[in-house]
């Protein structure tokens, strides 16, 4: 459902600002602070690091905040190089993974905020639950109807190839998480990831259940909430083109009618 | 909520296996419009300002009232297409939803046969 003013209990106060330390290059890092324990409003902290004394990316700022500052700090990371799909926020107006955002890219204040619109569990922790599940309901593995064959399921150079762009995907959410749809109907539309994903299975030449994956996608607003804004195709941390998947479902779906 | 699953919300009652003809549909009206909206339009140019026997009379051609009737068919289709779109975005709760749907579909169905009898009237109308 489309709300354009946040609940009275997610508005966001005035948080803490934090000593500045002395230093030749401080940069003031606002970070989003929600404690579903505490039974208050989000707040914005206000941190202040040197960076001649942090690493280059977003995520080196967090983890000195959280070492060095203020060890409440909740958020999620893992392989640090963009490769787990962890880490992924909205930094400085853009939803992307702090490990692969340099601090360099941005002037003044570095903004960090959650995935939008999506639920909190804790500062900069999302609730995915419902994103996963959307996921795992495109079936994204390799469904096949002939007998296994002895050795393994072959693919020529050329049809593996069809699949770069899109196995790259780590599943972040930061398409998804842009998407003005999937904001306003998530609960039913896909999103830009779980499509991708689906397109990825449907255009793999050993999988035979090409018909049945586009017959469940086939809907109203499972697929057809995407109207090509293309905010998925800009936030993707990977450079991956998610709007183009869904635009060759959508050609798919009417390359069997006509 | 109660005990459903993450993937039980997340299927629903199923694909409605269904959407795809109204993406179409939209996309020939577009191009159609293309088309017939300069060839509308001219005509109707002709006409601003002139007096009621000449409008009489550019209507009264029978390629300028087939454009014509045309055009209001599938410019309404695709009003209808279009605010659809929007509704499905916007419009929050099943009851909500479906009571804008039909009242879109009236309305524009309305609008188009009102816009087509007006055409076809001044074209028969002797």
């Amino acid at each position: 459902m489309v709300e354009f003013t946040l609940p009275k209990n997610s508005r966001m106060k005035a948080g803490k600002i934090w000593p500045r330390p002395e230093g030749k290059d401080v940069r003031a890092v606002k970070i989003y602070r929600f404690d579903p324990d505490s039974g208050e409003n989000p707040r914005v902290d206000t941190y202040y690091i040197d960076l001649a004394d942090c690493g280059p990316m977003v995520l080196d700022a967090l983890i000195k905040i959280k070492t060095e500052i203020d060890p409440t700090l909740s958020f999620r990371r893992s392989c640090r190089e963009g490769i787990c799909g962890s880490c992924a926020m909205n930094i400085d107006g853009i939803n992307t993974l702090a490990c692969l955002y340099g601090l360099d890219e941005m002037k003044g204040d570095v903004k960090i905020y959650p995935l939008p619109h999506m639920p909190v569990v804790k500062d900069l922790i999302p609730d995915l639950t419902h994103f996963y599940a959307q996921h795992a309901s495109i079936m994204p593995w390799l469904e096949t109807k002939t007998n296994r064959p002895a050795k393994e399921w072959r693919q020529s150079i050329e049809d593996r190839k069809k699949l770069d762009g899109l196995y790259e995907c780590v599943m972040c959410a930061s398409c998804s998480t842009s998407c003005p749809s999937y904001w306003w109907n998530g609960d039913r539309y896909l999103g830009p990831a779980a499509l991708l994903h689906a397109y990825r299975w449907i255009i793999d030449s050993r999988d035979e259940a090409t018909g049945e994956r586009l017959d469940e996608l086939e809907d109203p607003f499972k697929l057809y909430r995407c109207h090509t804004i293309l905010n998925c195709t800009r936030t993707c941390p990977k450079g991956l083109n998610p709007a183009k998947a869904i635009a060759e479902l959508k050609l798919m779906m009417v390359a069997r009618k006509v | 909520m109660g005990y459903r699953t993450d993937r039980q919300r997340v299927e629903g009652l199923g694909s409605a296996k269904d959407g795809t003809t109204d993406w179409w549909q939209m996309r020939i009206s577009a191009v159609a419009l293309l088309v017939l909206v300069p060839l509308f339009v001219f005509p109707l140019a002709r006409g601003l300002g002139a007096d009621y026997d000449a409008v009489r009379a550019i209507y009264q051609n029978p390629f300028n009232a087939i454009v014509a009737i045309l055009f209001f068919i599938t410019i309404l289709a695709h009003l209808r297409h279009g605010l659809q779109e929007v509704i499905m975005d916007y419009v929050p709760g099943k009851a909500m939803l479906t009571f804008a749907l039909l009242t879109n579909t009236m309305l524009t169905t309305l609008i188009g046969v009102i816009g087509v009898f007006s055409v076809a009237k001044i074209a028969f109308g002797g």
